[in-house]
């Protein structure tokens, strides 16, 4: 994959999310922008396996964050790990596409773009509308 | 019985475990049997960090699970034990822990496996780790989420392909 310049992210998540999160960030931003992101499926790596794929996908990319759906899931964990080998990788769970917008939207690196990217993504989750009341 | 499923998963504590299987079941604990992770602080840390708060994480070596069985069965609220690879869960069975029915919730493709299903690929040393457990009584099957149905040992162990 071919990147442009600014910070770079690995998504890595369960089935096909990855690569849908960054399809819709292409999308929405462009396919420029959605290039400083590179999908990372878990599907069919045992634990070991998912860390080494991780782990080099890290290094191939220049990835600065990873990006993981579930904060118990195995890409999680995988990340986890090769964050505590390379104290500078940064890892954030619960991406969504406000979050990842954010990031590639950004013209700088740096803990302030991911913390920017989280903020973006947490203030986006809210019930629009109530919808019919179950008590 | 406190623990409701016995589990080899080599991904050891994910999603599946904790979302798939412990939201349904309401589980209260897992008993993680790896003796590599019961020496390592490091490990039992990253996997701790992956369980929601109600949820308590006990590390074991395969002895010292056997010694701790009783306890775990004593427990009220649910449990699930879980292995990251066949030969441990043998050897829990053949050190007599008391186990029903084991779930093979996840081999993943490795050198040296053939395709079970999309989730379990086995070695020959592996499917004889199973059939072991099987002799015993144990009932084995493959299940990686409970919405899906279990595959019985003699049918995962005659598949060709995943």
């Amino acid at each position: 994959m071919t990147m442009s310049e600014g910070p770079r992210a690995i998504v890595a998540a369960h089935g096909d999310l990855a690569e849908g999160l960054v399809s819709a960030v292409s999308r929405v931003a462009g396919a420029a922008a959605a290039s400083r992101l590179m999908p990372f499926s878990n599907a069919t790596l045992g634990g070991a396996e998912l860390a080494d794929a991780l782990r080099q996908a890290v290094t191939s990319s220049g990835a600065m964050v990873v990006f993981t759906d579930l904060p118990a899931g195995s890409c999680t964990i995988a990340a986890r790990r090769i964050a505590r080998e390379q104290p500078g990788l940064a890892v954030v769970c619960g991406a969504n596409l406000p979050m990842l917008l954010s990031f590639v939207m950004a013209a700088t690196g740096g803990p302030e773009t991911w913390k920017m990217a989280v903020a973006k993504g947490q203030a986006a989750m809210c019930v629009a509308e109530e919808g019919a009341r179950g008590d | 019985m406190a623990i409701e499923v016995y589990r080899i998963d080599d991904r050891l504590v994910h999603g599946q475990v904790v979302v798939g299987w412990g939201q349904p079941l309401a589980l209260g604990f897992i008993v993680l049997v790896d003796d590599a992770v019961a020496a390592s602080d490091w490990e039992q840390d990253l996997y701790r960090m992956g369980v929601p708060p109600e949820m308590t994480v006990h590390f074991e070596t395969v002895a010292s699970a056997l010694e701790h069985a009783a306890d775990y069965a004593a427990r009220e609220e649910p449990g699930l034990l879980l292995t990251g690879d066949t030969a441990a869960m043998r050897a829990l069975v053949e050190g007599g822990a008391a186990i029903p029915r084991v779930n093979v919730g996840g081999l993943h493709h490795r050198a040296g496996r053939s395709p079970k299903l999309r989730y379990v690929f086995l070695d020959p040393a592996e499917e004889a780790d199973l059939r072991a457990i099987a002799s015993r009584g144990v009932d084995v099957s493959a299940q990686d989420v409970p919405g899906t149905v279990p595959v019985p040992l003699r049918e995962l162990l005659s598949r060709s392909g995943g």
